[in-house]
């Protein structure tokens, strides 16, 4: 029953307070205590009946509702660290800018947009600077890509089913989707006359590390772009702002954020990070060089740990797959360890080198159940087994981590990662 | 036949007009203080460049190099209905020179200096050993010296050893690029030429490729042999049902 108020039916200021002002007063509080593992804020209010009250006024800056609150997660605070998306927290494709994994090797350099030049030289007919204002001049193109790094699920690779409290966002949370938005690179390369002997250039980026990479010339003539805008607003700082190398398809760390130097060449430059990292060792004592392209993945990330299912029944099991190689063309399902697949349903749109979300009903009995994901692409790949590629690779090789994950339903409905 | 620089002919002459280094560069300027204007630097000295190994990973054979011209044509006529737009300034070579440093594995970009073992090894206690460990056995930081018995690669198969500047750097040039752009970590960019050359000689002497007395310049940087040199493979994933 109704309290009758004391003021005449006009909500109280205590009311207004939890329905108006509250949401920004909690918003302001969790961002004060963004880490994981602070302790937990008290529980947002809220109106017991919203339609008895005028709600919010417009606000020039939107935020999330104060019971929503995602977290990248950061393991070490370290200038050259990482933090990862939460892709259980997710729906559809597209990765929210503020929940877009990092990963960077000295920090985020704070760069002032009208200061910003992108220089272009070596094997070019006229060595060009470029302001931002330039680039946004040119002729721009939009496209929903995935980002992800190299070294994107290596815990789950190595320790197998070892710890099986890991999350999508633990142990796969180095890959987001966006659309980014920028200039064709090859339109820049015609702008400064680039030479047909160059076949590689190197990216060098404006932070602390003075990033660096060799890239072939074959992609700018393909289909990279040098982005300054991601889910339509500038980049974020943690994402290259104001401008970065963007390499559809490619390993994170060659798109080169905080892009301020192209220099063409007819050899690779061997930097650090193509040479001491982000190469593959192999069996047969080598190691794989300019391994750049993303083979094809994919991930359930419900249900997963810390997930438990309320009962047997309905649940639909959902995922996002990927790969450098093109489109999806399908991901197979198994609940039963491996044994048997079936189809998932790829959700619209399946774009080329882009996450697309598949879905599968699934009527869990409520006995102890295996759920496994595999996708296969356009090339004809399929996303091997652990066990194939640890034969392909080797037990301890680094980076491209793409085999199967698995997930242990218990029967009280505890998820858990299985290997 | 393999693309070196030997076949490149006049286009040397072409990047050697934009490629002189600069031991100021200054890659801390733009952080919302105020820039810190280029000092234009030396030339470089013209030294004879050694010739990259012919199994360098990157090179392009001749098949590759029909490839990359297929891909250019391609990517030239997805424009051609746009104009050229003539944005962006010319680029002068002292504005180049400000920002050219990187080094590459046949030793170009490398600035005239030397430096030896000893200093190195001075510079190296006073800005490097608190994070790399006396002997380069790092720390939570990264190890920087140590090599696999019979200079095996095992890397994929055993994580006994480490994965450091002896055991898997292919090419010693990297250490000065690295060096000098990103460390110490806590001022990047701070090292003068004869300081990076010092402290890649020490690096090198840590892991048993340079001795006592030992010094290190343009010259004899790039002919520094790395026992990984030949380790490295380019990549033959090509999609398709095989996994590699
Ligand atoms: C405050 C700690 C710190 C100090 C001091 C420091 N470094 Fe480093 N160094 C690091 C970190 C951290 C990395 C790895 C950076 C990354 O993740 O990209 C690194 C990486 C390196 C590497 C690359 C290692 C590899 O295997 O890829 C070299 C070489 C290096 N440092 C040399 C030096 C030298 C020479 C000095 C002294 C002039 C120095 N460092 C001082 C922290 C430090």
């Amino acid at each position: 029953m109704a309290k009758k108020r004391e003021n005449g039916g006009l909500p109280s200021r205590r009311e207004l307070l939890a329905g108006a002002l509250g949401t920004a007063a909690v918003g302001a509080g969790a961002v004060a205590g963004a880490q994981q593992g602070d302790a937990p804020q008290p529980r947002p209010r809220a109106p017991e009946d919203p339609t008895k009250m005028q709600g919010l006024v417009p606000r020039p800056l939107g935020e999330r509702s104060a019971f929503e609150t995602p977290r990248r997660l950061v393991r070490v605070l370290e200038p050259s660290s990482s933090s990862r998306t939460p892709l259980q927290y997710l729906q559809g494709i597209v990765t929210p800018a503020d929940l877009h994994f990092e990963r960077h090797h000295a920090g985020i350099p704070n760069i002032d947009p009208e200061r910003y030049e992108l220089l272009i030289h070596g094997m070019v007919e006229r060595p060009q600077t470029f302001t931002l204002a330039d680039l946004k001049r040119f002729p721009a193109e939009s496209k929903l890509r995935f980002l992800e790094c190299s070294g994107n699920g290596g815990t789950a690779f190595q320790n197998r089913g070892r710890f099986p409290n890991l999350s999508p966002q633990e142990m796969d949370g180095l890959t987001s989707t966006s659309e980014w938005t920028g200039v064709p690179l090859k339109l820049l390369f015609r702008e400064v006359g680039a030479r047909p002997e160059a076949t590689w250039f190197l990216a060098e980026a404006m932070d602390a590390a003075v990033m660096t990479r060799s890239v072939p010339m074959e992609k700018a003539w393909d289909d990279a772009i040098v982005a300054y805008a991601q889910n339509g607003e500038p980049l974020r700082p943690e994402q290259g702002y104001p401008a970065r190398l963007f390499l559809p398809g490619w390993e994170g760390n060659a798109s080169i954020k905080w892009l301020r130097r192209l220099k063409l060449s007819d050899r690779p430059f061997m930097t650090r990070e193509e040479t001491s990292k982000y190469t593959d060792p192999l069996p047969g004592e080598k190691a794989r060089m300019f391994s750049f392209t993303m083979d094809a993945k994919s991930l359930i990330t419900f249900p997963t740990f810390p997930e438990r299912l309320g009962g047997p029944g309905w649940w639909e099991i959902r995922g996002i797959a990927w790969t450098g190689r093109g489109r999806i063309t399908r991901v197979e399902i198994s609940t039963d360890g491996g044994d048997t697949w079936e189809d998932a349903e790829l959700q619209d749109p399946v774009l080329p080198k882009c996450h697309v979300r598949f879905r599968k009903l699934w009527n869990w009995t409520g006995r102890s159940a295996i759920l496994m994901s595999r996708a296969t692409d356009e090339s004809g790949y399929v996303q091997p087994t652990r066990a194939a590629l640890l034969e392909a690779r080797g037990a301890y090789t680094r980076y491209h981590y793409n085999q199967i994950r698995s997930w242990r339903v218990e029967p009280d409905g505890q998820v858990f990662f299985a290997g | 036949m393999v693309r070196r620089w030997a076949a490149t002919g006049p286009l040397l002459l072409v990047l050697a007009g934009c490629s002189s280094e600069s031991g100021n560069d200054s890659p801390r300027a733009i952080t919302g203080e105020d820039t810190v204007p280029p000092v234009p630097s030396e030339a470089a000295p013209s030294l004879p460049r050694p010739e990259l190994h012919p199994g360098m990973p990157g090179l392009l054979n001749d098949a590759e190099l029909e490839a990359l011209a297929a891909a250019r044509r391609d990517g030239l006529a997805n424009i051609e209905d746009l104009p050229e737009f003539g944005f962006g300034e010319a680029a002068s070579p002292e504005r180049i020179a400000a920002w050219d440093i990187d080094i590459g594995p046949d030793g170009e970009g490398l600035p005239p200096g030397s430096g030896s073992v000893e200093r190195g090894e001075t510079l190296y206690r006073l800005q490097c050993v608190q994070c790399h460990g006396a002997r380069g056995e790092g720390s939570q930081f990264e190890a920087l010296a140590g090599r696999v018995p019979g200079d095996r690669f095992p890397f994929s198969e055993d994580r006994r050893y480490r994965i450091t500047v002896g055991s898997y750097w292919p090419y010693a040039t990297t250490l000065f690029d690295y060096i000098r752009r990103a460390m110490p970590q806590a001022a990047p960019g701070s090292l003068p030429p004869d300081d990076v050359y010092a402290l890649t000689a020490f690096i090198l002497q840590l892991n048993g490729l340079l001795g006592p007395g030992d010094f290190l310049d343009a010259e004899s940087l790039p002919r520094i042999q790395m026992p990984a040199r030949d380790r490295f493979v380019r990549d033959d994933r090509r999609g398709g049902p095989e996994v590699r």
